[in-house]
């Protein structure tokens, strides 16, 4: 019984694809990292346009052939999803029970209405399609391209004196450690279901200070990195931002050109139909 | 080849202490030359000061008393700092906390990108640390998902793309796994060899630091034996005495040579000490068993 919750612990963990990177050599991967964050801006603006069916069906078209295109497995998208359930049964719920309209049926107390369920449908399907979207962006870009790509489009924020190579850098260490991070708190499950913790037993209260002999030892572990990897940092001549070069230089190419005129045009086609009520 | 790479002058160190206790001397008025190109290991025990020393010379410590001199520069200047850590590479024990990216080439990338290198020459000498460590072909690969000697190698090579004169290793197999440290001195030896780089290396394994040229042990921040591999590792008694133990080999010849056997006493590797040991029998005409000598001398 140990053996497989020790198991089913880890696997839990192995579900965390946050920050994942999944190397490869598509358009997508190939895009620049500046039009890709600007896509995805932009993908989310007309998911919240979007109301009718239509749209909703266009915008999964495109998010369906982004993921064609990228190669990226379905199955790894949906493990992404799974943290991410009991975020969209909450909110299905909420929507069912307080959304006020033609009634379908009551119980008891509760009345489900048609309006309601429609919503709870919606904001499932746009909670998805916004989180399988971000994937696409974390999933297709190096965590540098990623931060370097931000440092860009922030740039000019350091006319008003905003630290942005230092903010995206921070940001670049923290994708960086995540994986490193999970390996650790899975070692430290281990080590502590070794001596006897139990992790799946008794009431919510109980299993949350059982967590905390897991969060203490990986704090301490995550700042001895942390001061670990600075002094590395450092000792790779790491000064800040200034002067610093790059192995991949960022150009805009034909199909950043592209892919932007072709989001533009869907955000513009979204907000067309919904107007129309189509 | 006889240039001074390093040159460490009455060096004095103690760490900022804890409110209400005296600070601790890590290093005591430490005096030390090494040759440019040369492979020097540093031996101690636990608190003899052998990694604070080693982080003198990269400027990443400074002197609180004494001075440091690398390649004829003073650690102490700051306006020196980034050149001085460009000729010194580090590379430490543990490789998860070295890597910073999750792509192998661009994390071998960080240190050229810091010092401002032109695109194309980075891209170049990424290839070029790659292709030493022998890590070229997992370029695209997230480090995370390599072994742990593989993940060292890519920290390497992350030192190596600065193109520094001297690398110094700071216990860079303590983590590691046989293999994975066998694939981490392999590289070592290389970097010797074939590049001429002047390599030091901290070390507790014994093995390690009798291929080469010179052994440092420290004790209580001072240097206590400095001289050949074959010189310290003589004096058995001595290393003891400092908390080390010595090759197995030294250790079966000096047991042998207690009970009276006149055997020679410092054999670095397994290969010399069955020599030894076939010679000695020869001599004595008292082969107990010829055959396992000579196996002895393959194995291991």
């Amino acid at each position: 019984m140990n053996c497989s919750a020790l198991r089913g612990g880890a696997a839990v963990l192995k579900d965390i694809t946050l920050g994942q990177y999944f190397p490869g050599d598509t358009v997508i991967h190939r895009l620049d990292p500046r039009t890709k964050i600007l896509v995805l801006i932009v993908y989310i603006t007309a998911l919240f346009f979007a109301e009718t069916p239509v749209t909703y069906a266009l915008m999964a078209l495109c998010l369906a052939a982004a993921i064609w295109i990228s190669r990226i497995k379905l199955s790894v998208m949906v493990r992404g999803l799974k943290p991410l359930v009991l975020v969209i049964v909450l909110t299905s719920i909420l929507n069912i029970l307080y959304t006020k309209g033609e009634p379908l049926f009551s119980f008891w107390i509760i009345t489900v209405t048609r309006e309601g369920v429609m919503n709870a449908v919606k904001i499932s399907v746009r909670i998805i399609m916004l989180v399988m979207g971000t994937f696409m962006l974390t999933y297709t870009t190096s965590p540098i391209m990623l931060t370097y790509g931000l440092e860009l489009l922030m740039g000019p924020l350091k006319k008003l004196k905003v630290p942005v190579h230092e903010l995206a850098m921070m940001m670049s260490m923290a994708l960086r450690l995540i994986p490193t991070l999970i390996e650790e708190t899975d070692k430290i499950i281990s080590a502590q279901k070794a001596r006897g913790a139990e992790f799946d037993t008794g009431n919510l209260f109980e299993k949350a200070r059982a967590m905390l002999p897991i969060l203490v030892p990986l704090f301490i572990s995550a700042f001895r990195r942390a001061d670990e990897l600075a002094t590395a940092m450092e000792a790779r001549c790491y000064h800040g931002g200034e002067n610093r070069t790059r192995l991949n230089v960022l150009k805009l190419r034909l199909r950043d050109g592209m892919a932007l005129g072709l989001s533009a045009a869907v955000l513009g086609g979204v907000i067309v139909l919904v107007n129309m009520g189509i | 080849m006889s240039d001074i790479a390093i040159k460490i002058d009455g060096l004095t160190y103690f760490y900022p202490a804890d409110e209400g206790t005296a600070p601790v001397d890590v290093l005591r008025g430490l005096t030390l030359e090494l040759e440019s190109g040369s492979f020097t290991a540093v031996l101690g025990h636990n608190g003899s000061g052998k990694s604070t020393l080693a982080r003198h010379l990269n400027a990443l410590l400074l002197p609180k008393g004494g001075s440091v001199y690398v390649f004829g520069m003073d650690t102490r200047m700051e306006e020196l700092v980034l050149e001085i850590r460009r000729r010194v590479g580090m590379v430490f024990q543990n490789p998860d906390n070295q890597i910073v990216s999750n792509v192998v080439e661009e994390d071998v990338a960080f240190a050229p990108e810091n010092l401002g290198v032109p695109s194309p020459e980075i891209r170049e000498r990424v290839d070029e640390a790659l292709k030493m460590v022998g890590m070229y072909e997992f370029r695209n690969h997230a480090p995370h998902l390599l072994s742990g000697g593989q993940r060292q190698r890519i920290a390497i090579a992350g030192v190596l793309a600065m193109r520094p004169k001297c690398v110094v290793f700071d216990e860079p197999t303590a983590m590691l796994d046989p293999r994975g440290r066998e694939e981490v001195m392999g590289i070592i030896y290389k970097l010797r060899r074939e590049y001429g780089s002047t390599v030091i290396l901290i070390t507790h394994h014994m093995e390690e630091a009798a291929r080469a040229d010179r052994v440092i042990v420290m004790d209580s921040g001072l240097v206590a034996m400095d001289g050949s591999p074959r010189e310290v590792f003589s004096n058995v008694e001595e290393l003891s005495a400092l908390g080390l133990d010595v090759p197995e080999e030294t250790r079966l010849l000096y047991e042998l040579r207690r009970e009276g056997l006149n055997v020679p006493l410092c054999a670095l590797d397994a290969r010399e000490c069955a020599g030894a040991l076939a010679k000695y029998f020869k001599k004595t005409g008292d082969i107990p068993s010829g055959s396992r000598t000579e196996r002895n001398a393959d194995g291991k």
